[in-house]
């Protein structure tokens, strides 16, 4: 019987031939990142066992993002921690503000993640990764807290979902919109516990970039992990970010799953979700008007170069609408220097826009930008809960970055077509 | 072990509800479990008495790996959650934590509010008292039960 790509990985980082969907394996583990918020617990509780080491300094990857900068005296205390801890356990890979980022788009951007590799983090977000080929997943401070000292954790082989993607992305249309249709159509749990493999030639057309946001997002589905074959792109991209060696994995043609749920994007709108829920799918085509007091871009979901000069070739030449904000957050620093060095920076402040160091910030209703009772936001980030970027009667729609930058001039949720050439 | 049942009949409540990010610049469970569901329900933390339990719908826990929503529950007295299915990683860091997440299809539809519950966690039986009415669920794998009766994941490395 074949494998897919997910078997394959977990099979080799448990030492056997084959796993099948339900085994549980103990598997070891490539990379561990870890930031502000669900570290400092696992530092705890590995110092209350007396363990003072982790397992293996270079495969630990660390930055503060979250609170960052501090927003507080009791957020200054996570980071500090977090910081001494790296320092002493001589974790090379520490990212200090300054030359730090939203995890998920630092640790691609820094060549930490391979093709073929098993990847932890304990962030929610942690199946980024998957769009290089990897299977990465997020975890609690007590699975981290297991991994960092023993450099392996358990798994239930998931069962695999394979989305196949077709078509040529229309104009407007990102690969945001993409996943916000598969979100809706599955439902918030539609993927649970299961790995969702995406494939088809619409995936192959999109950007490293590009794909990130498709399998950031496939924990809005519930799923373990979102994951995609590596091909000449992620190869190019890896290389170009380190010397490190790596096997590229496939799935075989006969490999078994779950379910196989075709799509054809040629005709998808830009979408937006509407709040509570990312599955809240609708085309800003069959929209009513929808006044919006914020706009934001940013967040590992929609925060990395690509999403800043989509934004900024669509605000440009324009003044933001009377009464709205606008907050563009890039992801990381190396992302802000990029993003300063071809004048994108200029044109959202020309526009109106306040531009901030990188955080994870208002996404998750920390702090740079939280909403008052009543407001509604325009935003690029991963989720809509209930208070999820501030009071819990303010609202948050999610859409690409080119549907907030439409909606930013228009100070309401706008469609990015008709300021695309 | 018996508790009073609170019942949210509402799926996917998710890690914000249960534990808003703006209380995660502290890890303390005392300071978290002041909390807890805050924004799904204020009067929360006043209801729930120790050993209580929260009876819910699909998809308990969704959203962030915050471990600090399960650690906000049981400080607030919370013994179980009892739902019609959970996220994944809630559910993988209440095992982690020893703590009890009973996956069982239908109890919040037919649960009440107020009700009094004996659950047997071996058997995998919850009795509503308050009903007259019994309710089963799968019982926890081995491998779980193991973790869980070690007092968490990290006590079970450790043997």
């Amino acid at each position: 019987m074949g494998m897919t790509i997910t078997e394959k990985i977990l099979a080799k980082h448990a030492g056997r031939k084959e796993v099948k969907p339900g085994e549980l394996i103990n598997a070891a583990i490539d990379i561990i990142m870890c930031h502000d918020v669900t570290t400092p617990p696992a530092i705890d509780m590995l110092s209350k066992m007396g363990i003072k080491k982790v397992f293996d300094p270079n495969k630990v990857v660390v930055t503060p993002d979250h609170f960052v900068p501090n927003k507080d005296i009791e957020s200054a205390e996570l980071a500090k921690r977090l910081r001494d801890w790296a320092k002493k356990c001589n974790i090379a890979n520490y990212y200090e503000v300054g030359k730090h980022g939203v995890c998920h788009a630092l640790l691609p951007e820094q060549g930490h993640i391979l093709p073929g590799e098993l990847i932890i983090g304990a962030d929610s977000h942690t199946c980024t990764y998957g769009a290089f080929g990897a299977f990465s997943t997020g975890v609690g401070s007590t699975d981290l807290a297991a991994a960092l000292a023993t450099g392996k954790l358990w798994f239930k082989v998931p069962e695999s979902i394979k989305f196949v993607v077709n078509g040529r992305l229309p104009k407007g249309v990102y690969s945001k919109d993409i996943i916000l249709h598969i979100v809706s159509d599955i439902g918030v749990d539609g993927a649970l516990y299961k790995a969702m493999e995406f494939t088809g030639s619409a995936i192959k057309d999109l950007s490293v970039e590009a794909r990130m946001t498709i399998t950031n997002m496939a924990i809005e589905a519930g799923a373990k992990s979102g994951i995609m074959e590596a091909d000449e792109k992620v190869v190019d991209y890896v290389k170009k970010r380190t010397k490190k060696k790596f096997e590229v994995v496939s799935s075989d043609k006969d490999a078994t799953y779950s379910e196989i749920k075709e799509y054809d994007i040629s005709k998808l709108e830009p979408t937006v979700a509407f709040p509570d829920l990312p599955s809240n799918e609708k085309p800003v085509s069959k929209m009513k008007d929808i006044k919006i007091d914020q706009a934001y871009l940013g967040s590992c979901t929609n925060g990395r170069i690509e999403d800043l000069r989509i934004a900024a070739s669509i605000v440009k030449g324009h003044k933001i609408a009377l009464d709205t904000r606008m907050l563009v957050v890039p992801a990381t620093t190396e992302i802000w220097k990029q993003a300063n060095k071809e004048g994108l920076l200029d044109i959202f402040m020309e526009f109106g826009a306040a531009v901030s160091t990188p955080t994870c910030g208002a996404c998750l209703g920390g702090h740079m930008g939280i909403l008052a009772e009543g407001e509604k936001c325009i935003s690029s980030t991963n989720r809509n809960f209930v208070g999820r970027m501030g009071h819990p009667k303010s609202e948050v729609y999610l859409a690409s970055p080119a549907t907030v930058a439409a909606s930013a001039i228009e100070g309401k949720i706008a469609d990015p077509r008709r300021y695309i050439k | 072990m018996k508790g009073i049942a609170h019942v949210y009949k509402k799926d996917h409540i998710n890690t914000d509800e249960i534990i808003p990010a703006r209380y995660l610049n502290v890890d303390k469970e005392v300071e978290l479990a002041k909390h807890a569901m805050e924004d799904l329900d204020r009067e929360f933390v006043k209801k729930v008495k120790k050993g209580d339990f929260i009876v819910v719908g699909e998809n308990f826990g969704c959203g962030s790996s915050r471990e600090h929503a399960v650690w906000a529950l049981r400080g607030a007295g919370i013994k179980a959650v009892i739902a019609d299915s959970f996220a994944r990683i809630f559910f993988r860091n209440c095992i982690n934590n020893g703590f009890y997440a009973i996956e069982c299809k239908g109890a919040s539809k037919n649960i009440r509010d107020g009700a009094e519950l004996d659950i047997n966690m071996e058997q995998g039986v919850i009795r509503d008292l308050t009903n007259k009415k019994e309710y089963k669920f799968e019982p926890f794998p081995r491998f779980a039960v193991d973790i869980i009766n070690a007092g968490g994941l990290l006590n079970y490395i450790k043997k």
